[in-house]
């Protein structure tokens, strides 16, 4: 057997780029996350018309579009190998952590992504003051952290489910509820213009939040992973 | 290398598929699994895999008399069988370079080439495996089953959807590494239940 000494990083990021590559051809994830959130954000606009949002609906309105854009996407990572049938080899080449990592990852990056061309739209679209920056982009960045961390390992227990997109949904909310707390709560703030230590407690529960549900994953994959 | 079963057994639920199975495999053993359809051959090579965790027993494999970690089995083991599926949208290039990397397999480019020569796969590297016929996937499958040599390989249905040239090449490889290594066979086609050195026969 000739097996080279690669550490599990190299690995994961081989998983990374292959997801990568497959999602660029396929574009599946990029387009549902970017139409959803684009409808909803025109619906949204539509409604209100030319009324300035109060801050706590437009907070709450940000949350709701991030969250409800991760659902409509960030599962597919974990279905599109049980659908093709591919899982099952994933699983006879790879330690799960690997993969976890690697599919981890590919979510969060995607998020990230999204949210260069989400975040301006919803300023664009929707009525709301501007945030302070300083508060608003750390809120948005552990706040996405988390809420694709805890996708990520949702979506590879639903992947082996049925009712996938209904229960991806039913299943993350309850988990990510201190996230929106806090993430609205924070955003709330920006625009509020409070000062960064207002916001600090918000910010230590994302955080915190992010390390335990990842630290979580890890662990538990496995068990998920392996039938 | 070793490998040994004991007492493994498998339900879905209430139905019990098998149970009791033992027995124990070494270099040079070749063994076939046979039984009508539905009587639980293909889940019995995925528990001997890895890919499947049993409901009793237990599967041990052993490399000069060390047990290893189950979480290593994944390194031993070639599988090939019609439901472990590549990446159609890679090419088979691509498919053999991703699963080479997470394995950690140290090939040069020109041995990955000889076994895709070998399955008669040459020029065709490049092409997405969604262009593949069934029986090019079939032979992909071999190609990146055996890129890390393993010391155990397991086939399920192995000339399943392949030509006559295609079931010549897999039989020699049969041949060729039942002499070494330890190779095992689920299978209903007699011509394949002649290599068998040892046969377990489930039932319905």
């Amino acid at each position: 057997m000739a097996h080279r000494k690669s550490n599990f990083i190299h690995k994961s990021w081989a998983v990374f780029r292959k997801d990568i590559q497959l999602e660029f051809r396929t574009r599946y994830v990029i387009n549902a996350i970017l139409m959803f959130a684009l409808t909803v954000l025109t619906a949204v606009s539509f409604s209100i018309g030319p009324l300035r949002l109060r801050v706590e609906i437009g907070a709450a309105l940000l949350w709701i579009i991030l969250f409800f854009s991760a659902m409509s996407g960030l599962a597919h990572i974990f279905v599109r190998e049980e659908e093709q049938q591919t899982a099952d080899t994933l699983r006879l080449f790879s330690r799960p952590v690997n993969i976890f990592l690697g599919k981890w990852f590919f979510n969060l990056l995607l998020l990230y992504s999204l949210e260069i061309i989400i975040v301006p739209l919803y300023f664009v679209f929707l009525n709301v003051p501007d945030p302070v920056l300083s508060i608003f982009l750390p809120v948005l960045f552990l706040g996405s952290f988390a809420l694709a961390s805890a996708s990520t390992l949702i979506g590879a227990i639903i992947s082996q489910a049925s009712a996938r997109g209904a229960l991806f949904a039913v299943l993350t909310f309850p988990i990510v509820l201190p996230v929106m707390f806090s993430g609205i709560h924070g955003t709330q703030l920006s625009f509020a213009r409070a000062s960064f230590l207002d916001c600090l407690s918000d910010l230590q529960v994302l955080l915190s939040f992010s390390v335990v549900i990842l630290t979580g994953s890890v662990l538990l994959f496995e068990f998920v992973w392996r039938k | 290398m070793r490998l040994k079963i004991t007492n493994v057994c498998k339900r879905f639920q209430h139905r019990e598929i098998f149970r009791d199975i033992s027995f124990e495999l070494t270099a040079g053993d070749v063994m076939t699994v046979t039984g009508p359809n539905g009587s639980g051959k293909s889940t019995l090579v995925k528990i001997l895999s890895g890919l499947m965790r049993p409901s009793g027993g237990l599967v041990e494999y052993f490399l000069n008399n060390h047990k290893l970690g189950a979480e290593d089995h994944f390194r031993y083991v070639g599988f090939v069988a019609p439901y472990l599926q590549l990446y159609s949208r890679l090419t088979g290039w691509e498919n053999v370079q991703f699963f080479a990397k997470i394995l950690g397999v140290g090939k040069t480019r020109e041995e990955f080439l000889e076994l895709f020569a070998q399955f008669g796969l040459k020029g065709r590297e490049h092409d997405s495996l969604y262009t593949y016929s069934s029986g090019m996937r079939q032979r992909m499958r071999y190609v990146v089953a055996l890129m890390h040599q393993p010391p155990i390989l397991i086939l399920d249905e192995p000339t399943s959807n392949l030509d006559v040239h295609g079931v010549k090449i897999v039989y020699e490889l049969i041949q060729k590494r039942a002499a070494k290594q330890i190779v095992i066979i689920a299978t209903n086609e007699p011509d394949e239940a002649k290599f068998g050195t040892q046969e377990i026969k489930l039932h319905s």
